[in-house]
């Protein structure tokens, strides 16, 4: 499935099917601070994602 | 995961109040948690009249909108700083939430360009006259948010600052033992001097996940996009390490921060002390009026360096 990632933006490929918290894990990328993203909808961590999802996880942080 | 209060699919899970809601339930969840905000720190009522602090981020749009929705009557001020396309692509996301909500609910947007008036962008600026961005960046809103409550008679000024941005700088303080800062991060700060405007920040009690979550469920278009020069910042990486606490151990940052406003409540019982604390030191800027610790202020002083080194 196509992720796509920001801060820089870029996309990566990574094999289905998943559930949310473990792409975050494979990617080293903390819950607390990021959104996942199906299509238009937020998914939950205990979601399973597949191969031709379109998923976009987006950084929560700002502020200098 | 289902939804805590209603049992259908979730949306988002909230680990540390031990819950999961749906759009709706986190919707009425997002809103409980700012009107808590505003009735237990008295920072406004239905009649008053309320100056948002709007940058193009999650936060500020997010809190325009919950004002909104709950009823207030909250106008907002967007600071346009000159950073290339940060700053336009920001200006066209505050401009289409004004026109496409907040004018649907009577509100307005208040406009001021620091290109304008400085003759050089936020960047451009701080390195003619030798100042780090930043903080010269910091400088400018401050003024000029003040400045436009008190002339257009808000009763008051909020800011999109959320638990995640008040952990981190209580974090930086008590690093640095900065405890003459302590008392200015309470969540109300009242008008302790004639030209200043009272400033409360009703989303502490919410993360920066959960309004992010909030402007995504609610299609509010907002700026991705971190801001050019905060890259690399210390709030940013005090934010990172907090997050990183949070995770393992959810609730932290709101045991940090609510724990410290607890213990803050208990040793000042009432706002006079800032207050008098405030008059003691501040009097009218010979410039421009507004309150400042010494004979003109620090955005004066800025504006006067600014003419004489800013290319006309």
């Amino acid at each position: 499935m196509q992720v796509q990632l920001s801060h820089p933006a870029r996309t990566v490929e990574v094999k289905g099917p998943k559930k949310v918290k473990d792409l975050l894990r494979e990617l080293n990328l903390v819950v607390e601070a990021h959104l996942v993203i199906k299509g238009d909808d937020l998914v939950t961590e205990d979601e399973m994602l597949y191969e031709g999802d379109q998923i976009e996880i987006r950084p929560v942080i700002s502020g200098g | 995961m289902n939804c805590t209060k209603c049992k259908t699919k979730a949306v988002i899970g909230l680990p540390r109040h031990n819950a999961a809601f749906c759009k709706g339930c986190f919707n009425g969840f997002v809103h409980d948690q700012v009107a808590r905000a505003i009735k237990s720190e008295w920072m406004f009522g239905k009649e008053e009249r309320i100056l948002v602090a709007v940058s193009g981020g999650k936060d500020s749009l997010a809190l325009w909108d919950i004002l909104l929705k709950l009823g207030y009557r909250a106008d907002a001020l967007y600071v346009n700083l000159g950073i290339g396309a940060y700053s336009e692509q920001s200006h066209a996301k505050v401009t289409k939430f004004a026109e496409a909500v907040a004018a649907t609910h009577g509100a307005k947007l208040h406009l001021h360009t620091v290109e304008q008036e400085a003759g050089a962008g936020i960047k451009e600026l701080a390195m003619l006259i030798h100042r780090p961005t930043c903080s010269t960046c910091g400088t400018i809103k401050r003024y000029q948010f003040n400045r436009v409550a008190i002339e257009q008679e808000y009763d008051v000024m909020a800011t999109g600052h959320n638990l995640d941005d008040e952990a981190a700088r209580l974090l930086g303080n008590v690093l640095h033992w900065q405890e003459e800062y302590l008392d200015k991060q309470g969540p109300s700060l009242p008008a302790s001097v004639a030209g200043f405007a009272k400033k409360v920040k009703p989303l502490y009690r919410l993360s920066e996940r959960e309004l992010a979550a909030y402007a995504v469920l609610n299609r509010i278009d907002y700026i991705v996009e971190e801001c050019p020069m905060a890259k690399g910042s210390k709030t940013l990486q005090y934010k990172e390490v907090l997050n990183r606490l949070e995770t393992e151990s959810p609730g932290t940052k709101q045991t940090f921060y609510w724990g410290f406003l607890d213990k803050q409540k208990k040793k000042q019982p009432t706002a006079t002390t800032m207050t008098e604390k405030d008059r003691a030191v501040l009097h009218p800027c010979t410039s421009c009026s507004q309150p400042t610790t010494a004979e003109v202020c620090s955005y004066c002083k800025m504006m006067a360096r600014a003419k004489t080194v800013v290319p006309q």
